[in-house]
């Protein structure tokens, strides 16, 4: 017995210095290599919150971004970050609150999902108006009603008319890479717009997947410190902010700040290309998937490109020319630069995971068709609804809307130009 | 550079306003003629007045200036014409009349 218990120890033993020296093994790598990890959307939000370190929080919780605050007050308990933590009574007063502080200088940061985004709609316009730089990480979860709350672009949709930039995410490392990008484009100084930085509720933001996280020195060196011009506590600053606007102001302080809009998509591409040299991860306004020399294409925002990746790699294997135009950027609309990508497609099919109750399509449906129009792009354009409310989407469902694209391709579309994916009719 | 306030008016481009509108300076609500809203004005008459200096706190815009220990003429660039200043005053020195 004695000796079956010796043996026993000494295996333990072995098998306890192989785990050290794996451990050894994979911290080295960890350091020289950048980390390899594994968590949520939601996760990965939390960990670029902490590597940022904003000055101030305020935020209420709300299904699905409610762990985003949750996370970041377990960071502050532990110390690993400074940000002051504001606890809300509401998203009106999140979104207020959050104003207040980065008018007086601080860099701050909110999260919030559907209803919660709806809550702060009047403040999200003086924000924007005041040419304030905050961030708010959005958790797409569709509005009210019918009561639900799953993933849907309804919510920071509805606020495309804002004046806030848009970044959307397929998944955990883009939600992780934009969020890093997000303070580097809302402060530059041709710019001054605060950013909403999007992923797909559940889908991306409660599912685990891998993921590439940056360390801690190169990220902090290149989001930098936030050194606002002015700001209402810098001391001897005499200012107001948001003054009272008559009729013969309003006008020309609306062009200006859609200057500012225009302004972005070159400071994007340029933060973007600054980060790819740091992480080798390029982004631009959007993603061509096989794109260049596809027939049929489909465009779409979100955690859906993922499932369409699929469809379109199956479809090549049978020599289907499928290919895939994902929106990365939503505001600034890339509009002009998606119609010439799309310009040798002979069919597309625009994908909205949000209906607008227009009777004209959704909001990407509209407007890239409105810019395909103006760039004179030929190609056959048809709008569909898809994913409401967290409906899934299936590499079957995408292959049904390539077949249809073939047929549009070769009779014109005939049927409605705006339908919806997998209903019960 | 940014336009002072006082630089900015009706005929400014929209290339030359300052980032939403914010405003670098103190006190530029004196810029801003207030008074063209007035429906009524106020009549100072001095030979009725006693200096007793009661309309000055009434005045709800800070419209009578108030220079060595003597109230002088209505600032008619601010004053909205509420018309507080006469029921103030004691002496029948302020009368309101129609118009601005």
């Amino acid at each position: 017995m004695k000796k079956h218990v010796r043996l026993v120890q000494s295996k333990c033993e072995r098998v306890n210095k192989e785990i050290l020296r794996y451990s050894a093994i994979s911290a080295e790598m960890e350091i020289n290599m950048g980390v390899k990890n594994r968590m949520s959307g939601n996760e990965a939000v939390a960990h670029a919150i902490r590597q940022i370190n904003p000055d101030v929080m305020p935020a209420f919780p709300i299904t699905p971004s409610t762990e985003i605050p949750q996370f970041v007050s377990n960071m502050i308990a532990n110390g690993e970050v400074d940000t002051e933590f504001i606890p809300v009574e509401s998203e009106h007063s999140a979104m207020s609150a959050a104003m207040g502080s980065e008018a007086a200088g601080a860099r701050t940061i909110t999260a919030t999902s559907s209803c919660g985004l709806a809550l702060m709609w009047e403040v999200l316009y003086v924000a924007a108006s005041s040419r304030l730089p905050l961030t708010m990480t959005v958790v797409n979860r569709g509005l009210t009603g019918p009561l639900n709350i799953n993933a849907e672009h309804s919510d920071s949709m509805g606020a495309r008319d804002s004046g806030w930039l848009q970044i959307y995410a397929e998944n955990n490392q883009e939600v992780y890479d934009n969020l890093l990008q997000a303070y580097r484009i809302a402060e530059h100084k041709d710019v001054l717009l605060p950013i909403m930085i999007c992923q797909d509720g559940f889908i991306t933001s409660h599912a685990v997947e891998n993921i590439e996280l940056e360390e801690d020195e190169p990220i902090k060196a290149f989001v930098g410190k936030y050194e606002p011009e002015h700001y209402l506590l810098k001391a001897g600053e005499t200012m107001a902010m948001g003054p009272y606007a008559t009729s013969p102001y309003c006008m020309e302080a609306k062009r200006a700040q859609a200057q500012t809009m225009m302004n972005a998509k070159k400071v994007i591409l340029d933060v973007a290309e600054e980060y790819a040299a740091i992480t080798g991860r390029k982004y631009g306004f959007f993603e061509e998937y096989r794109l260049k020399d596809a027939a049929f294409a489909l465009v779409a925002i979100g955690s859906a490109c993922g499932t369409i990746k699929d469809a379109v790699d199956d479809l090549r294997k049978h020599g289907v020319k499928a290919g895939l135009l994902k929106v990365r950027v939503f505001r600034p609309f890339p509009g002009e630069e998606m119609a010439r990508a799309l310009s040798h497609v002979k069919a597309v099919a625009i994908m909205d995971r949000c209906e607008s109750y227009s009777c004209n399509g959704g909001p990407l449906g509209s407007e890239l068709m409105a810019a395909m129009y103006r760039n004179k792009n030929k190609a056959e354009a048809i709008n569909i609804v898809y994913g409401l409310s967290g409906r899934d989407i299936t590499v079957n469902d995408v292959k049904d809307v390539f077949e249809r694209l073939k047929t549009i391709a070769q009779e014109g579309v005939k049927d409605t130009q705006y339908t919806y994916l997998g209903l019960r009719e | 550079m940014a336009l002072k306030a006082k630089q900015i008016n009706e005929t400014t481009k929209w290339q030359d306003l300052t980032e939403g509108l914010q405003i670098y300076e103190p006190a530029t609500s004196k810029l801003f003629e207030t008074g063209e809203w007035r429906t009524q004005t106020p009549e100072f008459y001095e030979d009725k007045c006693k200096q007793c200096l009661l309309c000055v706190p009434y005045c709800p815009d800070s419209c009578i200036p108030v220079v060595e220990g003597q109230r002088r003429a209505f600032d008619l660039m601010h004053c909205k014409g509420c018309g507080i200043c006469e029921k103030a005053c004691p002496f029948g020195a302020i009368k309101m009349r129609e118009g601005k």
